[in-house]
Order: structure tokens, then sequence, then C-alpha cells
């Protein structure tokens, strides 16, 4: 907790001051705002999830998916996190799963597992910015939010529904991203995402992302459990509703390994 | 289901040696199909049915139970077609049957199981432990479930498969009325084999995989009954010319290698195979690129191009890809419905004779899938192997259910 101590006098200061224009770099401030958010999460270890995640098109039609995420945290900030998914639903896809092994900013690693072939493929992973499963995610938006994927800088403080928010921009540092800056809303009070809006390469609006019912597991750990990308260019929204979560369940390394690819169900 | 019995007994006996006193949990799934073939062209042998329409229904369950936290599983997966024209085409098969073991940094198949190997898409090298189910379709991706032991080691210096293949598969082929069949009949029922065990013969396999960085390895080694016969030819049960298909022992030692790099994967399948005659190579090696986001949509084009070159003489296994080139086309809408379009063209260099393929695919709904496949043959001389099926261009049309 002590790292926290120089963002929460930042932070009354400025409350006392009552305006953004202080002595402190913006930079070095939206700095240290990821940077506390990145340590609250820090030692989480491993994490299962279930979700749902509903496609709901122009004519609002919706297609729902089911999968399931198993994630290995990294060991430290120089690399990214390890990911399994495995697709339930539609049916036709069920046990297709995608193993991800996340990096800073050299592309990722992924292979693809095709239940019906038991075939496992490596993929490419340049497609940052292209649609995830048809949903309205991309793959640069569900892979993990590393600390040194971003430049920062802090804009501005303002209310976000019933809390304060620091609003801290991001500038993507890896290759191949779609977004110019992602505008991101930190609560004051746990420095959870509340909010993120999406601005691509010519700095026009494109999508928002809204978090809500966080939840907090093992005493330290939140994690929001409905997610709601509506994107403004396309009139399509996809929502992430997450039914379980489970922290430190013991995976290892092993448990994301190719072998395990071929035999996940 | 002769050899099938081995590894029923290896898996049940498995089963009962872990089977938890606490209880796991099941699941099923699966899925049914109901497809329409049809054949524009006459057929080019007497014999054959000439019904331009041929419908097919089939069933393919899947029974899963798991316990000990899911480090063990029993998988049964029985497949069922019936065919209205081709008797051969009309059968069952356990696609699986077994138990997996899954421990520290090991897991242990038993049981009749399925494995793939290997990296290119025109054709599969070195991919060698099941038997296709060639009446299924003539692409050669269907295959037949495979009695196994199957021991695994999952380490710092890569993957190590080990497998005792107790039971030989045989290559299943359209009967004699049935198109696709060749230009003469083939009498699967009198295989014969180099080995004097026969069917019973036990195979052995192992393959070592590793990733290093942006490279995907394997190495692989097979001794046993060859998968692919040759052709012997012989008199049928009614005095008719036919061909019988005989299975020789072989050694294969097989390379299969990926480097994925930016939009590019670059691929590359080799082997090396002793026990038809005198010992021959081959290889299929090329490259995919991938357009994302083509016309600022979602879909993904990919484009492919592969060679391929097969040393092998005429005391060996006929094949279709003895120096050939394979240009594809795959588009990937990206969309909710999962739509895919795949177009793929496989030309010899040397005759010109050419074999077309079309595959497309939907989602109708959360659990439909729409699916057609097309098949055109051009320009084969008599001495090629796609002269036999000449006339049987066709297209299917499929429409699965899955649960």
């Amino acid at each position: 907790m002590t790292r926290s101590g120089p963002i929460l006098i930042i932070a009354i200061l400025l409350a006392a001051t009552g305006s953004a224009s202080g002595a402190e770099d913006p930079v070095a401030k939206g700095e240290a705002i990821a940077r506390e958010a990145d340590g609250r999460d820090r030692g989480y270890g491993d994490s299962k999830a279930v979700l749902v995640m509903i496609l709901q098109d122009r004519k609002g039609r919706k297609q729902e998916r089911r999968l399931r995420i198993r994630t290995l945290e990294a060991p430290d900030e120089t690399e990214g996190e390890k990911s399994l998914v495995v697709f339930d639903e539609p049916r036709d896809i069920k046990g297709t799963a995608l193993l991800s092994y996340a990096h800073i900013l050299k592309p990722d690693d992924q292979w693809l597992y095709l239940p019906a072939l038991k075939r496992v493929k490596r993929i490419s992973s340049i497609n940052k910015s292209g649609s995830f499963v048809g949903s309205e995610f991309a793959y640069e938006d569900i892979t993990g939010q590393e600390l040194g994927k971003y430049g920062y800088e802090w804009l501005r403080d303002e209310p976000c529904g019933d809390l304060d928010c620091f609003v801290v921009e991001r500038r993507p540092l890896y290759e191949n991203t779609g977004y110019l800056r992602l505008v991101t809303w930190y609560d004051k009070v746990e420095y959870r995402i509340q909010r993120i809006d999406y601005y691509d390469l010519k700095d026009r609006f494109l999508k928002t992302l809204t978090f809500g019912e966080h939840r907090q597991y093992r005493g330290r750990f939140w994690r929001p459990h409905r997610l709601v990308m509506e994107s403004e260019r396309t009139g399509k929204a996809t929502w992430l509703i997450y039914e379980s979560y489970e922290f430190q369940t013991g995976l290892k390394e092993s448990d994301f390994s190719q072998r395990s690819l071929e035999r996940s169900r | 289901m002769r050899p099938l019995d081995i590894c029923v007994i290896l898996a049940a006996l498995g089963l009962l040696a872990a089977f938890p006193a606490a209880a796991g949990e099941w699941a099923f799934s699966g899925s049914a199909g109901a497809e329409m073939r049809t054949f524009p062209v006459r057929p080019a042998y007497a014999e054959q049915n000439d019904a331009t329409f041929s419908p097919s229904v089939s069933f393919e369950p899947e029974i899963v139970y798991e316990w000990n936290a899911g480090d063990d599983r029993l998988t049964v997966t029985p497949f069922a077609r019936l065919d209205a024209h081709d008797g051969n085409r009309t059968h069952w098969d356990l696609r699986e049957a077994n138990w997996l073991h899954i421990g520290d940094r090991w897991d242990l198949v038993a049981g009749i199981g399925k494995v793939f190997w290997g990296v290119t898409e025109s054709r599969h090298l070195v991919d060698i432990v099941n038997q296709t189910d060639l009446v299924e379709n003539p692409d050669g991706e269907d295959k037949l479930g495979q009695p196994m032991v199957n021991l695994n080691f999952d380490r710092d210096w890569g993957a190590l498969g080990l497998f005792l293949l107790p039971g030989f598969r045989e290559r299943t082929f359209p009967d004699d009325e049935a198109r696709l069949r060749g230009p003469l009949p083939i009498d699967g029922n009198n295989a014969t084999y180099d080995s004097g065990a026969g069917a019973r013969h036990v195979d052995f396999a192992l393959r070592w995989s590793h990733v290093v960085g942006d490279w995907d390895i394997g190495l692989s080694h097979f001794r046993g009954s060859s998968r692919e016969p040759r052709f012997v030819p012989g008199i049928g049960a009614g005095g008719q010319p036919v061909l019988v298909p005989h299975y020789d022992q072989i050694d294969q030692t097989g390379l299969d290698l990926q480097l994925t790099t930016g939009a590019w994967l670059w691929k590359l399948e080799a082997m090396t195979r002793g026990g038809h005659g005198g010992r021959f190579q081959a290889v299929v090696g090329g490259s995919e690129y991938t357009f994302h986001q083509v016309g600022g949509g979602n879909a993904d084009l990919g484009l492919l191009a592969e060679f391929l070159y097969d040393g092998r003489d005429a005391d060996a296994p006929p094949t279709l890809a003895d120096d050939d080139v394979f240009i594809g086309a795959r588009l990937t809408l990206n969309d909710p419905q999962d739509s895919t379009l795949l177009a793929g063209a496989v030309i010899d260099r040397s005759s010109g004779a050419t074999a077309l393929s079309l595959e497309a695919e939907r989602r109708l709904g959360d659990s439909w899938k729409l699916e057609l496949e097309a098949r055109l043959f051009f320009a084969a001389p008599p001495d090629d192997v796609l002269f036999g099926v000449r006339d049987d261009d066709h297209a299917t049309l499929r429409l699965t259910r899955y649960f």
C-alpha cells in the first residue's frame, strides 16, 4: 500500500486546489495512476472464468457465445499473461480453443485448436485490431492490458456515475494497433477501470466500453462482471456477462502448453 | 470391429483401475446431419449408379465423463452414416473410445483415439497414426478411430508422444456401384499384408514437437503397416477384374515445420519412407499470407500456395501429389455466423491434371450449420490417379444440427 501514498496525496491536493493545472506533470501522473491500478492486481496468480458473450447486430438481433477463460499471471512486468479460451457454445464450435502467450510490445504467440480435426494450428497474431469472433471487441481489447503496452497522460478528474474518476489517456506502444488512444476512466477508490473510449488511428471516436458489477475476490482483486462494448460506427454492441470467477486455482505453466491445448475441452 | 476390441479392453481395464468413488461429471453433445450429393455428369463405368442425386444422413454423438477434477476423462464418440447409393459409405465407427489420464507434465491415452500431425493444407504427409475414412470424403480429412496406448511427456525440451498401435484399420473405399471409385472396383474384403500378423500387427510411432520462438517443429517416426495401400490386380468373386489393397510394412520418418512471422505462415512437411520397394522422399512446402479486415470490414482473406513433390515409384501406393502446385484462398468473414469460404486447386505440373475444390460454411441460428462442398476434376490423362474419377465432379449440400 505504500506505493499508493503519493497518488492519494496528489488526489487530495488536486481536490483541495480544485484545479487540474497544478504543477504535476500529466504524463507522470497518468503513469502513476496506471501503475497503481496495475500494482493492485499483482499477485492474482491465476484465474478461471465462465462467461457469456452476447453479440447484438444493428437490428437488435442477438447471438450468444459461451466460453471459459483460464489465465496465468506473468512472472514480471516484462512479459504478458498466458491464456486459454475454450468455446462451449454455439455447439458447432464447441471445444474450439485459443491459446495465447501475450507479449508487451512484440506480437503475441497464438495457437488455435480445432476439435473436429484434433488439429493445433499456430496462427498469426498481428490482427490485433480485428474483431474477436465477430464481436465488437478487437483482439487487443480482450488480451492483457499490461502496463508497458501504453504511454500515459492524465487528462482530468471527473465524476463517473456515483464515483469520482481519474481520466487517463493511454496510447498503445505495440505494433498493429487500431487505436491512436484510449481514454480511460479509473475510479479513485479502487483504481478499477470504469469506462474506455476508443479512438481510431485518425483520432475518430470509435466505441465505448463500460464496466459494471465489480466484485472483489480474495479480499483484493476486483473484476467487472458486466462489460458492454457499444460501437458508434457500426451500431452494434457486445456484452460480456461473467457467470463465475475463481482465483489462485493452482494453474501452472504446463496448463498452457500446446499439449494442454490439444486436450482442452 | 476386430482390432478395436483390444483397446476397448485396455480402456476398460484403465477405468476399473481408476474409477472414482466420488461422482464425476457427464457431458453429452454431438451432431446429426443430412446431405445431398449431386453428380451432374454420367458415370464413367457401366456398373456405377447413374443417379444424379445421392442423399445420406449421419449421426455422431459424444459422451464424456470426467472425474478427479478433470484429470481423468472417458470419451466415447461413435459415428454412423446411412447412404442411399454406396453400401460401403453406409458404415459405422468408433471415432473415439478412450480413457485419458492427466499427470504432472505427462498424460496417457488408452483406447481408440485420433491424433493429427502436421502443418500444411494441401496434403498431410506426416500425419500417419489414423487411417483415412475415404468413403466419408474424397479429400481424406476424415479419419477412422485408431486403437492406441499413447503416453505423452510435456517438458521444457518439448512434447514427446509415444504410440503403441495394436490393431490396424483398413482404408474404406466406395463400393463397386458407387461414384468416386476409380477404373476398377476395389476388393476391400480381401486385403493382404506384408506382415504375417495381418491386421493384428502392432505398430509403433513417436513424435517430438517443440516451439522455439516463431518456429513450431515436429519430428516423427512410424514403423508398421502403411496406412496407404498399394493395389494388386486380382479377380473378384464374380470373376471380374478387381484391385486388392495390400498393406506393406513401412518405416517413415517425418518432419513438420512452421515459421509464423507477421501475416506470413511458412510451412514445410517432409518424409522419407522405406518399405514399398525402394526408399523415397516426399515434400510439401509453401506459405499462407493473410490480409486482415479486407474492404474495411471484419473479413480476413488468406492466400495459400504450396508445392508438392513425391519421389515414389510404381512399387509404392499411387499418389496424386508427385509434382504438383496447390493454390488456394480462404475467406473468413469473422461474423456472428462464423462464415468461411475455402477455394483451392491442385495442379499436376507435368500432366496439367487439376482437382478444384470449394468449401463454404455458415451457421444458421444457434445450432445449425449449412455447408457446401464442390469438387471438380479436369484434364486427367489415363495414367493419372484422377482419371478414374474424371466424370465424378460433385457438389454436396449438408445441413447439420448440433446438440
